[in-house]
């Protein structure tokens, strides 16, 4: 059970400003269906002041607590101080929301920019050149791009620290595309394997891949052991004796490992 | 009826009440019948005696031949561990185990452990009336396979897999495959016959039908290898070490026994109440569905998505009006994610979010029950109103 606070409970219970209105000034939209949150919140607006505010919520108690909070924070307040207004502001209201709802606060803040994005026409302050990657949860680039430098290297990662990824899953592929553009593509699109899956990708590897080829020579091998990232092999048959035995433990077998499990891989005969 | 009149109690698949009959049973073993059952002495022998003739009740429950095939264990997670880890460690070099994509966590997250380690593993699919695809395991079960986990009863939907005939199916294939039965949500309210089957191994849970929380079972047939996965002293014939935790044992065999006695009441006069919100439900909220509409449903349990409407939302609403119920939408849990066992049923996005299972007891009475019903409406009508999707609802909303 989550441990809303009495003002929480008490939006959510009779929440404020509930509704549409038909001639609003300007609407903004936030979530979606499928992520299990939407909002949509329209606002009368009169000579730099919003006059009126309603909200239509699809979304669990906090969500429909936020947005009722946010149109009581607005109205009657100048569109100037109204940029301001982050969904901290939000949260600090209600007296607080659990770490879990924070996204709840967020996509209030996020139809709100929405909204006044529409109304002027364009992009409002210097978040003009940030661009939402994840819907659900409105993550935007930079905070994709701030969460890799501070050390995430997997979508995962990027969900656990950010939320971006964590509903619909939609725009995983946008967050590793972000990923590589800053780490570069090689290490994140090999999957993270445990040491026995990874040994058992080499050995199926060298059994599926790598034998059959030396076996048209009357060759093969035998995995040996596999400390770290070093891969101990022994040549059998004619490549035993083979003057090329080096360049093909090289140029072929790790090469192969190093294309298609990790390319810190390093192959070592005898 | 619980003597909590302010609280409507739907919620029977989450726990249940303990029956007073169970408080009474268990009480003495917590003070003049306080020995432990390995004692030597005069003063362990009604514990010792308590401790078995509860494993006789409980053989009875499971349906199983011999007492000797039964472990008291601390609840349902523990005997899908025990079961689930003991037998793949004791078949080391079997590296394949099959499951459902509808498991309870306790069997999904185990089975989730073997393949990080590089297990083989196949989940098995069920169709969008929540019915398990079993054929399935006629292409799965090969010579590596170690395990098959199936529950007999759905924790969300109240779906029963037909887990007798997939046994028999796993068993054509490869008879050395073992079969793990989770039973935490059919015990008490179907019978459970488990010695005409060809089920090697099955969980049980105290609280589930009206026992404290803190005790289960654990079936296991005869010549059943498994590698203890606790180690510890010759306890439950050194399967699992521990001290019995005899007041607790008492209280699940009581249990038992008073839920052998109601089956019949739990499949008619449960059932009926059941339909009777179901039906009510259904008809007087126009934007309810029924998640699973198959026949072969425990007679409790009902899961009904309410469409545009989030399901927290709905919860928060019901309990101000005192009545438990419990939702697989994400915001519930907070886990982000909607519920693994609808997403599997692929039921639509316009309804999984307003998701509210009801699951009912033997306590229940018609008089709550039509409660619920009158108000339904009235909460969801409520609700509706906040939602942006006005045009979808408009049918619901017209007055």
């Amino acid at each position: 059970m989550w441990d809303y606070s009495e003002t929480v409970k008490e939006y959510y219970t009779n929440p404020k400003n509930v509704g549409s209105i038909e001639d609003a000034d300007a609407i903004g939209e936030a979530g979606a269906l499928a992520c299990g949150d939407a909002l949509k919140l329209y606002l009368k607006i009169k000579d730099g002041v919003i006059t009126d505010a309603k909200f239509q919520t699809f979304g669990c108690g906090s969500a429909v607590a936020s947005s009722s909070m946010l149109t009581e924070m607005i109205i009657g307040k100048p569109l100037k101080e109204v940029e301001k207004i982050t969904n901290k502001d939000i949260i600090e209201r209600l007296g607080g929301l659990p770490p879990e709802k924070i996204h709840c606060s967020v996509m209030g803040r996020e139809a709100l920019e929405d909204a006044l994005n529409n109304y002027y026409g364009y992009k409002i302050g210097e978040k003009s050149t940030d661009k939402i990657i994840c819907n659900c949860f409105s993550v935007t680039e930079n905070v994709i791009k701030e969460a890799v430098e501070q050390g995430a290297k997997t979508v995962k990662e990027i969900t656990d620290l950010t939320y971006a990824g964590g509903a619909c899953g939609r725009c995983k592929e946008n967050i590793q595309k972000i990923i590589d553009s800053i780490l570069g593509p090689k290490k994140i699109n090999k999957e993270e394997l445990t040491p026995v899956q990874f040994a058992l990708k080499v050995n199926s590897i060298l059994e599926k891949e790598i034998a059959p080829q030396l076996a048209l020579d009357n060759g093969g091998l035998e995995l040996v052991d596999i400390e770290g990232k070093n891969i101990y092999i022994k040549l059998k048959g004619t490549c035993e004796s083979c003057p090329n035995a080096k360049s093909t433990v090289k140029n072929f077998i790790e090469k192969k490992l190093k294309e298609l499990i990790d390319d810190e891989i390093n192959v070592i005969e005898g | 009826m619980n003597d909590n009149k302010n609280i409507i109690y739907l919620d029977n698949n989450a726990t249940t009440m303990v029956d007073k009959k169970v408080v009474e049973a268990m009480i003495p073993y917590f003070t003049n019948e306080f020995g432990n059952p390995s004692s030597i002495y005069e003063l362990a022998h009604e514990a010792h005696n308590a401790l078995e003739n509860s494993r006789e009740v409980i053989k009875e429950f499971f349906g199983a031949n011999d007492t000797r095939e039964i472990i008291f264990t601390s609840c349902g997670t523990e005997s899908a561990n025990a079961a689930i880890r003991g037998v793949i460690e004791a078949n080391p070099n079997k590296r394949h185990i099959i499951t459902t994509k509808v498991e309870h966590p306790c069997v999904l997250n185990t089975f989730k452990d073997y393949e990080e380690k590089g297990y083989r593993v196949d989940y098995l699919n069920v169709d969008e009336n929540g019915e398990l695809l079993i054929d399935e395991l006629k292409t799965l079960v090969d010579d590596d396979t170690a395990l098959v986990a199936i529950m007999a009863a759905n924790n969300e939907t109240g779906a029963i897999y037909p887990y007798e005939e997939a046994a028999e199916i796993v068993k054509s294939i490869n008879p050395n495959t073992k079969v793990f039965i989770d039973a935490v949500q059919a015990a008490g309210k179907i019978k459970l016959d488990v010695k005409n089957t060809k089920v090697d191994l099955m969980g049980i849970s105290g609280h589930k039908f009206h026992a404290p929380k803190g005790v289960g079972a654990m079936y296991i047939k005869k010549g059943t290898i498994i590698k203890p996965y606790m180690t510890g002293g010759h306890q439950e014939r050194a399967l699992r070490g521990g001290t019995e935790n005899v007041p607790y044992i008492v209280g699940m065999a009581k249990a038992a026994e008073l839920a052998m006695n109601a089956l019949e009441f739990e499949n008619k006069t449960v059932k009926e109440l059941r339909d009777r919100l179901e039906e009510g439900i259904l008809e007087n909220v126009k934007n309810a569905k029924l998640n699973s509409r198959t026949k072969m449903r425990v007679p409790n349990t009902t899961n009904i998505g309410f469409e545009y409407i989030e399901g927290e939302l709905i919860l928060l609403h019901l309990d101000k009006l005192g009545i438990c119920a419990s939702s697989g939408s994400a915001c519930t849990s907070g886990s982000l994610e909607p519920s693994h066992v609808l997403r599997a049923m692929k039921t639509p996005f316009t309804s999984l979010h307003g998701s509210i299972r009801f699951s009912l007891s033997r306590y229940t009475t018609k008089e709550e029950i039509d409660f619920v019903v009158q108000n339904m409406p009235i909460v969801i009508k409520k609700l509706a109103k906040i939602s942006p999707f006005q045009k979808e609802l408009a049918g619901i909303l017209g007055e």
